[in-house]
């Protein structure tokens, strides 16, 4: 046997001398299963019992289109509102110190912990036409509350710590030496910051973004108070399998979850192999 | 991390100590009674007035617990295992779900009490700010220019496929029964409302707490209840020229009762609430008693007089349900584009 | 920006690896501005309409038997289901974060993928797998076996839930940290228990403690699924976020939020806990990567 250090030939784990690689990925399988895994397996086989043509059916129904549109859509805007904003936020808590500055980072995990139905009617009374912000708003000519930029609200609040929460680790541990160089070799501010700092974050950028779409993909419980609920305009996803619910139209609300599940993992999947492969490539991402 | 272990440890030790105590409280008889959102109020005053007279009858405490929410979200959890005792519900469709997909209620369970299994009844009113600024008197001023409706969704709530069902017989009498033209009506109506909350409550609150809209469409009893508790000074109630006879039912769950042998306890509360003291607490808390006799004159004085339709009318629930409210029906083409 | 400076580079007296008072005076106004809207508001919504009728009404609120009920089965809950999720996060971070291995990313997804189910159906998964309807409903109903509608329902569905939150935490950190420490210690002769007691845990311990924090706070504050499985019986199955519900719904405002403050109480509770363990252990938190 040789000391091949540089091309590792291992078929599908690396060898190594710590212990307890079977039991802990054991367990962790193991629970994976019995908690996420068979019970998703569940939707799954209860919407493929619909038969294909059925399936299919449901899920090019118009409604459901436009519900799915609706979801996707205002979660893909919310998600892009939050990796703007929650950049920030994340740069301003790590590079500068202010007054209150360690109060606001601590109130940034606040939507994981408020109750979404809490969240949603405390929005809803912030932003509907006679809340603190919505009649101000109202005299200027924007409807906020019960449109689709309600929903979009609701999503920015629910999904903005996931952003913040991956990209400010990175930061952290970003190497000021790096942009020392950057500066030394004539770059501007901006241009160390679009050219140098950026493209080193964008795979946890990227991460936090996925992570805020994916939640905000599936949220109900803030949204319904806010969002109009009118049926091709403002009706959710989630809403949509709430009232296949109420027809006791089991398949259908499966197949239409089964849908947001696809694209939902699809995602994920593609965010965490460019992640993979980011770390693999710069060394470092969250 | 210890220490919030230990408080953890603590929490949990107390939370079964305290469930152990709920349990020794089980031993005597509880009763659970799965009902929707408007009939808080109501349940809460009658159970207290059933356990009291339970007692005296027979010596016996008698626990009973109540579960709220929406019409079709509690049938459907009792058909999935909810171990209802009785349920009273907002429509007879939904009490129809759970006796054909469970077999645990029999498919003739309306003819098993007075009235249809119906106790009470209520109706649809009109909800409008003071003073009636918008001037609207009758079902027809709803579809006039500026005028915003508040109505629940009539797939998610029940009260919300009365609110439909009353839009529809009115327009049904104003032209002569021509389909067209009522389905017209209707799906002008719906162009007027801007949210369309899941349920009855949420609809008042946008009402009355958002101050969105002009008129909202509730339950008469709704309507009272919010007058009384958010400000009779605030809002004020208009009776339409027409409405419906909306009768919840009440049915005994007997598979149920019959598993968890409590049938004599929750069959002695249904019939409690054809009572003369059953009936005067609903009249009290704005239901409209089905033996007007027993109610006090004070509360029946409050239900003004309104020609009724009934569900009959429109050849009943199996009928209706499909027809306006199923995937695809009547209220599902009022908001299909029209491209 | 605009203050940028294009001369040589000896007579700036700026940092280079900084930004202008003036660019960072506006980052940090459109921070705390965004913040505001978006945080700031809610939660002070939340308490001024709590104590809307003064702190007697707001305190009489709170002592209501249901309301208790809900506070202890809410603590219940997350006493079960945020324990189990540590195991599992812990055992999950050791074998992605220590091992190389094929899939990795794939395991990584499904752990990740409870953030993306909504959780109306998140709730619906537990109900057609234990429900009176399923295959599974008749044989737990002729054990006695209650799930659905009772404890075990709802902390499933707060497991579910909070699932990826404690993993989530710890995979980057101990990503970061390498396998040196450990593999250390097993060559001088320490056994895995050892190791992962003595030197791994030491490792990881704040940002364990902080996934837990956040476990926690989410575990409370389920709505979604944890009202799908409830069954909302009053004084019974309902947690906190139901009986917020419930009282919103009885047109009790000054009570539905004096339970929702409590909850958004816990949250700050769990964030000042945060505070002061990274001021006191800053470093620690941060990860030894951290340069400066």
């Amino acid at each position: 046997m040789s000391l091949v250090l540089a091309a590792p030939r291992w078929r599908w784990r690396r060898p190594s001398v710590l212990p307890g690689f079977g039991l802990t990925l054991g367990f962790a399988l193991v629970y994976l299963s019995l908690i996420v895994l068979i019970p998703l397996a569940g939707v799954v086989w209860r919407s493929a019992s619909l038969g294909w043509p059925q399936f299919w059916a449901i899920a090019t129904d118009e409604r459901t289109v436009q519900a799915l549109k609706i979801s996707f859509g205002a979660s893909l805007v919310a998600a892009s509102v939050n990796v703007v904003f929650g950049v920030i936020v994340a740069w301003v808590l790590v590079r500068y110190r202010f007054p209150g500055r360690r109060i606001v980072d601590a109130a940034v995990d606040l939507p994981f912990a408020l109750p979404t139905a809490v969240a949603g009617i405390a929005l809803t009374a912030i932003y509907a036409p006679n809340g603190w912000i919505g009649a101000p708003l109202v005299a200027l000519g924007f409807k906020v509350a019960f449109t689709p930029v309600g929903i979009v609200i609701a999503l920015v609040f629910i999904g903005l710590p996931f952003v913040v929460r991956t990209v400010q680790p990175v930061m952290e541990e970003i190497d000021r030496e790096v942009e020392e160089v950057a500066a030394t070799l004539g770059a501007r501010r901006w241009q160390t910051i679009s050219r140098v700092l950026l493209p080193g974050l964008a795979p946890s950028i990227l991460t936090g973004f996925a992570l805020a779409f994916a939640r905000a993909v599936g949220e109900y419980g803030s949204v319904i108070f806010i969002a109009g609920n009118i049926p091709y305009v403002s009706e959710i996803a989630p809403l949509l399998i709430v009232i296949r619910l109420e027809e006791y139209d089991y398949p259908a609300a499966t197949a239409i979850a089964a849908v947001m599940l696809a694209i939902s993992f699809v995602m994920l999947l593609v965010i965490n192999l460019v992640q993979a492969w980011s770390r693999r490539r710069f060394g470092y991402g969250a | 991390m210890a220490n919030r272990n230990t408080f953890l440890f603590t929490a949990a030790l107390a939370t079964m100590v305290q469930f152990g105590g709920i349990g020794m409280a089980l031993a005597d008889t509880t009763i659970l009674n799965v009902s929707y959102d408007p009939t808080r109020e109501l349940y809460r005053a009658f159970n207290a007035a059933f356990a009291e007279k339970w007692k005296a009858d027979t010596g016996e405490t008698v626990t009973i617990r109540t579960s709220h929410g929406g019409s079709g979200a509690q049938a459907r959890a009792v058909i999935d295992g909810l171990e209802a005792d009785v349920v009273s519900l907002a429509l007879e469709a939904d009490i129809d779900a759970i006796a054909q997909r469970t077999g645990k209620i029999p498919p003739d369970w309306r003819g098993r009490l007075a009235n249809n299994s119906a106790p009470y009844s209520s109706t649809i009113v009109f909800l409008v700010r003071k003073g009636n600024p918008k001037g609207i008197k009758d079902w027809g001023d709803l579809v006039k220019d500026g005028v915003e409706v508040i109505t629940p969704n009539p797939k998610t709530s029940g009260g919300a496929r009365w609110n439909f069902l009353a839009a529809w017989a009115y327009a049904r009498e104003a032209f002569g029964g021509d389909e067209a033209k009522v389905q017209a009506f209707v799906t002008e109506l719906f162009r007027h409302v801007p949210v369309l909350d899941t349920g009855a409550r949420g609809s008042t609150t946008t009402f009355v707490q958002r101050g969105l809209g002009d008129v909202l469409l509730a339950w008469e009893n709704e309507a009272f209840l919010s007058l009384e508790e958010l400000g009779p000074d605030a809002f004020e109630i208009v009776v339409p020229s027409i409405s419906i006879k909306a009768e919840p039912p009440v049915a005994l769950v007997d598979g149920n009762v019959d598993a968890k042998g409590t049938r004599k306890v929750a069959e002695a509360y249904l019939d409690y609430l054809y009572s003369d003291v059953g009936q005067r607490l609903a009249a009290k808390h704005f239901y409209r008693p089905s033996k007007p006799e027993a109610a006090d004159p004070e509360d029946l004085k409050r239900f003004p007089e309104v020609k009724l339709v009934t569900i009959d009318d429109f050849g009943g629930w199996k009928e209706v349900q499909p027809r306006f409210f199923g995937d695809g029906g009547i209220f599902d083409q009022v908001y299909k584009p029209r491209r | 920006m605009a203050l940028d400076i294009d001369a040589p580079a000896a007579t700036v007296p700026l940092r280079p690896t900084t930004e202008t008072p003036l660019a960072r005076g506006i980052l940090i106004a459109v921070a705390l501005a965004f913040l505001a809207f978006f945080l700031f508001l809610p939660l002070v919504i939340v308490f001024v309409e709590a104590f809307r009728r003064g702190a007697g009404v707001f305190l009489a609120a709170l002592a209501e038997p249901e309301t208790l009920a809900a506070i202890r089965l809410t603590l219940l809950v997350a006493a079960i289901s945020v324990p189990c999720n540590l195991v599992f996060g812990v055992a999950a971070a050791w074998a992605i974060a220590k091992f190389e291995f094929k899939g990795k990313a794939f395991l990584t997804t499904l752990i990740d993928l409870p953030f993306s189910v909504s959780p109306v159906i998140a709730g619906l998964v537990y109900v057609l797998l234990f429900g009176a309807g399923s295959a599974l409903g008749p044989w737990l109903k002729s054990h006695g076996i209650e799930i659905l509608f009772a404890v075990p329902g709802i902390v499933l569905a707060t497991i579910f839930v909070t699932f990826p939150f404690v993993a989530r935490e710890l995979i980057p950190l101990m990503q970061e940290q390498g396998t040196g420490d450990e593999e250390a210690a097993i060559a001088l002769g320490a056994s895995g228990w050892q190791t992962f007691w003595y030197v791994t845990l030491p490792n990881i311990k704040w940002g364990l403690l902080y996934g837990v924090l956040l476990c926690n706070a989410r575990a409370m504050g389920e709505f979604g699924a944890v009202s799908v499985v409830s069954g909302h019986v009053r004084g019974l199955t309902n947690t906190m976020p139901l009986q917020v519900e419930i009282l919103y719904n009885e047109y009790n405002f000054v009570a539905a939020f004096a339970v929702a403050s409590l909850l958004a109480l816990l949250a700050l509770v769990t964030l000042v806990l945060k505070t002061i363990l990274e001021m006191r252990y800053g470093h620690a938190i941060a990860g030894a990567a951290a340069p400066h």
